[in-house]
């Protein structure tokens, strides 16, 4: 059957619902919010329609600074952590048996739907003084005495890590599997040491992969909105976690749909990047 | 070499086993402590989630979220992805944007989105308005996986069957269905998953009125611990690790991840 354009009324009608569902509940509420972001907040209840830019005004104070800041700074760590942990664990899954690679997919596709709230609670257990690690330690003699290891940046730095790798995993693993396996072979042929290969030809040859999941994974890692309020003191609130605590706790609904407008062109441009980026890399 | 191999593995297998082996510790304590190593051995804080109606309402709550918005994505992503792949209509991709687009945006965006629009609607506080929200959030699943789907039909078998005369509709059902049924099944497994363990646009949308596991799971946080929240969280990721290890099972997994070239191998 050759593929043709939709010629008559009813040949449109499989996508007429799908279409309204997106329209009615994905874009409205987008225009919803962008419109709330200009709306005057009203003491105790929600807002009232009106045309004012006080709330972008909020974002040129110090505060505000540190806060973006900040939430670059941990997104930009976080994907640097990811991706040196998940490259070379990607390329070497890439290259075991069909039965482990799934077994591994699994395991990994697991953690990453956990819920944040669930991860939250498990490293805040892991590193709480009654049940955390630092028994383990107390037990095998190393330290004296256990003690709590959060709220600090480490912990909400693991947490972000452990809550992001899964993704990181996923996101370089097609563009591994489809590396040409000659590449390596032709290197170790010509006498180079197997880390001499990954790091002078696999590394080389998926440069556009690893910037595009860098990106990736920033935008992930920027999405996190419990993580640092759970694990971390309040100077580690992210951005994501300013907006839900303005929208749910302080019930600032203008306020907090202004910042995720902001969020939301901070991540658009960063797709766009990735996009172009890939684009560069399909050229090459 | 592969010694090296094998231990970075076991590195990353404990990293990412170490917080559950802990959680999984302190859900068996005997007394209401979250002590680990556990404090004597009882199964009993399993059966709380079953018999303290409040987490019993709150898994049942997270369940029929988790079915209805997910059956919900599927029926979005699997008319709009079969238009696509029947249709020559690239203005239709613009749909198809749309429904990757709130799983791409962080969550917040999304989850805020969908308060205001509630709460300007005023239907903010009904539990159907999480389904929908839901459904919305994770379209993108099925949508990936369906247009994967769709991709691996070969037309010709299609060709065939228009050839003897099946119309559209026939073919539908007698062809493609069956061949689509794998990847909306994994699909809806996808969704399925995700939406039990969704916290944000839940708790925007009907956080006031229902409560669901992930919900309960964080005011428990804020309000008192009790070792309930780490059986429900090891009841999670095994529920997970079964329907991805099914779907894994009856699917191509590697292929559904992207790994095209599995089958050369």
């Amino acid at each position: 059957m050759r593929r043709e354009p939709p010629q008559r009324l009813v040949d449109y009608a499989p996508i007429a619902f799908p279409a309204i569902m997106l329209t009615v509940f994905f874009v409205i509420p987008f225009a919803t919010m962008i419109a709330v972001s200009f709306f005057q907040r009203q003491q105790g209840g929600f807002y009232i329609p009106a045309f004012q830019l006080a709330n972008y005004e909020r974002f040129l104070s110090l505060f505000f600074a540190n806060v973006l800041g900040f939430s670059l700074m941990l997104a930009i760590v976080v994907a640097i952590c990811c991706v040196l942990l998940a490259l070379p664990f990607t390329y070497l899954l890439a290259r075991m048996s069909r039965k482990a690679q799934v077994v591994w997919l699994v395991a990994l596709l697991s953690v990453l739907s956990l819920s944040e709230v669930i991860i939250g609670f498990a490293w805040s257990t892991l590193f709480s003084r009654t049940a955390g690690i630092t028994n383990l330690l107390v037990m095998m003699g190393v330290m004296s005495e256990a003690k709590a290891l959060l709220p600090s940046f480490g912990a909400v730095l693991t947490g972000m890590v452990y809550q992001a790798f899964p993704y990181t995993v996923l996101v370089l693993y097609p563009a591994i599997v489809r590396l040409d396996p000659t590449l390596t072979e032709a290197a170790r042929t010509l006498g180079a040491s197997p880390l001499k290969a990954f790091f002078t030809v696999v590394v080389p040859a998926l440069r556009n992969t690893i910037t595009a999941t860098l990106i990736m994974v920033f935008i992930f890692a920027l999405g996190s909105y419990l993580l640092p309020q759970l694990l971390g003191r309040p100077q580690h609130w992210t951005l994501s976690v300013l907006i839900t605590d303005q929208a749910v706790y302080q019930s600032n609904m203008p306020f907090a749909a202004a910042m995720a407008v902001f969020l939301v062109l901070v991540t658009l441009g960063l797709v766009a990047l990735t996009a172009f980026v890939g684009r560069k890399g399909e050229a090459a | 070499m592969n010694a090296l191999r094998n231990l970075y593995f076991v590195v990353i297998g404990l990293f990412l086993a170490l917080p559950l082996i802990v959680v999984a510790g302190v859900s068996v304590n005997e007394k209401q402590t979250l002590a680990f190593p556990p404090k004597g051995f009882s199964l009993s804080w399993y059966g709380e989630i079953f018999l303290n109606p409040e987490w019993r309402n709150a898994l049942f709550a997270s369940l029929t979220l988790a079915v209805c918005s997910a059956a919900l994505a599927v029926a979005i992503a699997l008319p709009l992805s079969w238009f696509l792949w029947r249709r020559v209509a690239p203005w239709a991709n613009i749909f198809q944007l749309l429904g990757i687009a709130p799983f791409t945006l962080p969550p917040v965006i999304t989850a805020l989105g969908m308060l205001t629009f509630w709460a300007t609607t005023g239907f903010y506080g009904q539990p159907w308005t999480a389904v929908i929200s839901h459904a919305i959030f994770f379209v993108t699943l099925p949508l990936v996986t369906l247009s994967l789907g769709f991709t691996a039909i070969d037309r010709s078998l299609v060709e065939a069957a228009a050839t003897m005369g099946a119309d559209d509709r026939t073919i539908f059902r007698t062809v493609v269905l069956p061949l689509i049924l794998p990847y909306i099944v994994s699909g809806y497994a996808f969704a399925f998953v995700l939406s039990l363990n969704e916290y944000i646009v839940a708790y925007m949308t009907v956080g006031f009125t229902v409560e669901t596991l992930p919900i309960k799971i964080f005011n428990a946080l804020r309000y008192g611990y009790t070792p309930t929240m780490a059986s429900v969280t090891i009841l999670f990721v095994a529920t997970a690790a079964v329907i991805f290890s099914l779907v894994a099972r009856f699917g191509d997994l590697p292929k559904l991840l992207g790994a095209m070239a599995a089958d050369d191998k």
